[in-house]
């Protein structure tokens, strides 16, 4: 019986361990490419060299909102956690554009398939593109999932979810995953409310899945709030609401002004430590770092730059070819090595000033003149 | 004889010449705000030749190798197919593929896969030396003497102003196992094996690049002289000889298409005068007084990496390869409105013109001056280059931005 448990333990590396042996020796016959780089021909699934998805369907949620149902090929890990985004990549006039989404399909062991729910924003064209342009069978570039808007294990027993439009996704896989797992019997259901902002019933993506949950489970209670009518829920009107808020640990997803007057408010009534935040877009002020003087080294440019500018803004403005993705400090395409000098992280006020230290240019601002190898 | 001064050479005031400048900036803006779709295709579309092309090589010389024995004419002609292509493929991986990518030609399209820091071609030189011997060394500092070491790649005498040595007696011998062993060359190109000999040499830097061309030349010798000819069981024999044959060929052919690129009877040299406060309309002029372009075919151009615009390519070394031909018109519409030397003729010819240099100037200078009358103008040196040894990056200026924007990954050393 032990015997038998240690085998079953060991199996899954060993079958790895044959796995790389037999990719190592294919490695031979294709240096200095890797085997995928032939195979991606056969299936475009079949590569990790960069991690790959096959749009399956494009399923419209609402007149400017649509989940893509994506299969991803070789080297997808489905572990990640609810309320993570992934990177998407899509070739547009033959140039990969990046940008990033909250999952909204629960995470499985045995998955195949995730779905990212994308709204169309006024002039974001590659939202539109996403919704309006991609056709099923097409194959996207796909980053990891990352990111800490997660629940803890297990969830708290009550819980506020503050959604303001299309910040639903990440809460949508929050409350899907939070139901699967109480009806497998893991953790029971928690008392949740959600708390859901949007101008109309129309443009409210999920609404009558949230009508169904709410309605199957007592513990789920669902107040949608169509600003159009109702007009926007300040925070004054939270208590209103939702009576009990300052019981509850809170995840709040949404567009900036929602979530800056969450914060404030969370911190008057001291209780900063229960709010839980997820940001879209990044918010740069205009006196974050010094500006200075960066040399790009191994092109030789130099751009001289103001407080607020990043590193790959001032690349881009002396016509580099930066390489860059989400523009927000997630799916890590845009890092670079710091050869000299000193920047400034703009999420978190983090200084790098090691020489050769790899930075995410899309984050980082110059504090003084430095040097950039690219 | 090697020029001081590009201005002075072309009688081009500075006016002149930074207009020129001025007007090859804005070529060079065209063409990077019209890169498109259909320029990642034909990238995209190359790749996909060429891998095929490899598949089916080791595919055919597979079949041959394991076809009955009575059935000669299938094991031959699969064997003469595989060879073929396999030697094509490599052509098109090293030339228009691996050279340009690691030009960063291809970064634009922000596709991990196909772009300068990651690519790795099918050759013993490690890409990252490549990157600094040929993109930095080579052309910044293109035909300046004493700077560029691809003026002969420090075993022949291609410039009269370069000391005879006795040992320059065997230039055509040299020349010859260069092309047979022209990959093995390369790999060795970027060591800087002079100042090894003095030690000189960093022992760190030294130590990491001959780690570096170690492992990739293990590789590349594992796969094509053990690993194939291994899986080909009784026809291991010609499978071993079938790879070398391809990456013979190899060799021969990017020798001659290199050596038409700056060897030429046009392509002039420059003394170090010429770097010192060199502007940008200036380094653009000698990019185009030092080079030598050939005329050919569509498919030419694509087999030879369209180093049959080697002018254009030095103009603008990261601009996508593709679009040479449209660039080469413009170009040359520059130079014959100020009545600058254009450099082309049909590849013979200018491999021929390489090989007559190699000739001649395995002799002494005083031996062949009866040459000048045969073979055109043949000024005497201005200026005998008496140092052999190269600079070190230190001693070289700094890198200039018209190199263009390719990015060296996992670089540890060296700027």
């Amino acid at each position: 019986m032990a015997l038998r448990t240690a085998v079953k333990e060991l199996s899954p590396t060993r079958r790895r361990r044959d796995w790389h042996a037999v990719r190592s020796l294919a490695d031979g016959l294709t240096t200095p490419l890797h085997p995928d780089d032939y195979l991606r021909f056969v299936n475009p699934l079949w590569t990790s060299r960069e991690l790959r998805g096959r749009v399956e369907s494009v399923v419209r949620e609402t007149d400017d909102a649509a989940t893509l149902v994506i299969r991803p090929g070789w080297g997808w890990r489905f572990d990640h956690q609810a309320g993570q985004y992934v990177g998407i990549g899509v070739p547009v006039e033959g140039r990969y554009q990046w940008r990033s989404y909250s999952l909204t399909s629960t995470p499985r062991r045995r998955g195949r398939r995730i779905t990212i729910t994308i709204r169309a924003m006024p002039e974001g064209l590659l939202s539109e593109h996403l919704i309006n342009g991609l056709e099923p069978g097409t194959v996207v570039r796909l980053a990891a999932p990352a990111g800490d808007f997660v629940l803890p294990d297990p969830p708290p027993e009550r819980i506020l979810f503050l959604v303001g439009g299309s910040g639903i996704t990440p809460v949508m896989a929050m409350l899907k995953t939070l139901v699967r797992r109480a009806g497998e019997g893991r953790w029971p259901l928690p008392d949740i409310h959600l708390v859901y902002s949007s101008p109309t019933p129309d443009r409210m993506i999920f609404r009558e899945r949230l009508e169904e949950v709410a309605a199957e489970h007592a513990s789920v209670t669902f107040t949608p709030i169509y600003t159009d009518t109702d007009g926007m829920l300040t925070f004054d009107r939270l208590g209103e609401v939702v009576p009990d808020w300052r019981d509850r640990q809170t995840w709040a997803c949404g567009p900036s002004p929602m979530l800056d007057a969450a914060v404030e408010h969370w911190r008057e009534a001291d209780l900063e430590d229960a709010l839980h935040l997820e940001r879209f877009t990044l918010q740069i002020g205009d006196d974050v770092g010094e500006g200075g003087s960066i040399s790009f080294q191994n092109s030789g440019k130099q751009a001289e730059v103001e407080p607020g500018t990043t590193v790959l803004e001032a690349g881009e403005s002396v016509g580099i070819g930066m390489p860059f993705g989400c523009r927000m400090g997630i799916c890590h395409t845009c890092t670079l090595t710091l050869v000299e000098g000193s920047v400034t992280d703009v999420r978190n006020g983090d200084r790098y000033d090691q020489p050769n230290e790899r930075i995410q240019t899309c984050v980082a601002v110059p504090n003084g003149d430095c040097t950039i190898a690219i | 004889m090697a020029i001081a001064d590009v201005k002075e050479y072309t009688h081009l005031s500075e006016e002149e010449v930074e207009t020129i400048g001025r007007r090859l900036d804005e070529l060079r803006a065209r063409i990077e705000a019209s890169r498109d779709a259909k320029d990642a295709a034909y990238i995209h579309r190359l790749i996909k030749v060429q891998r095929g092309l490899a598949f089916g090589a080791r595919v055919a010389m597979l079949a041959g190798s394991y076809a009955p024995k009575e059935r000669k004419a299938l094991r031959r002609g699969s064997m003469v197919a595989g060879t073929a292509m396999l030697g094509l493929a490599k052509i098109l991986e090293n030339m228009e593929i691996g050279h340009n990518v690691m030009h960063g030609q291809w970064d634009w399209m922000n596709d991990p896969e196909i772009h300068s820091s990651t690519w790795e071609w099918d050759t013993a030189q490690p890409a990252e030396q490549w990157k600094h011997s040929h993109n930095y060394i080579h052309h910044q500092f293109t035909n300046v003497l004493g700077y560029d070491n691809d003026i002969g790649y420090g075993i022949l005498r291609m410039a009269r102003e370069q000391k005879w040595h006795p040992a320059n007696f065997g230039q055509p011998v040299y020349n010859a196992l260069l092309s047979l062993l022209f990959e093995w060359g390369v790999a060795l190109h970027d060591l800087d094996i002079e100042r090894i000999r003095k030690l000189e040499k960093d022992p760190a830097e030294m130590k990491r690049q001959l780690a570096q061309i170690f492992r990739k030349g293990r590789n590349q010798i594992l796969k094509d002289y053990i690993v194939y000819p291994a899986l080909s069981g009784p026809g291991w024999k010609q499978t071993l000889k079938a790879n070398a044959a391809a990456n013979i060929t190899r060799n021969v052919w990017s020798y001659v298409i290199i050596f038409c690129g700056h060897f030429p009877d046009g392509a002039l040299h420059f003394t170090e005068e010429q770097i010192e406060d060199e502007t940008r309309a200036e380094w653009y002029l000698r990019q185009m007084l030092g080079a030598a372009n050939f005329n050919g075919s569509r498919a030419l151009h694509i087999l030879s990496g369209s180093l049959g615009y080697q002018i254009e390519h030095h103009v603008f070394p990261d601009l996508p390869s593709n679009r040479y031909p449209e660039i080469a018109v413009e170009v040359k519409a520059i130079c014959e409105e100020y009545g600058i030397p254009y450099t082309t003729g049909p590849l013979h010819k200018q491999y021929g013109q390489a090989l007559r240099t190699i000739t001649l100037l395995s002799l002494p200078n005083s031996w062949t001056s009866h040459a000048s009358e045969k073979y055109g103008e043949i000024t005497p040196p201005t200026k005998t280059v008496t140092d052999r040894s190269r600079k070190s990056d230190a001693e070289r200026p700094r890198r200039r931005t018209e190199l263009g924007g390719w990015s060296r990954a996992g670089a540890k050393a060296r700027a």
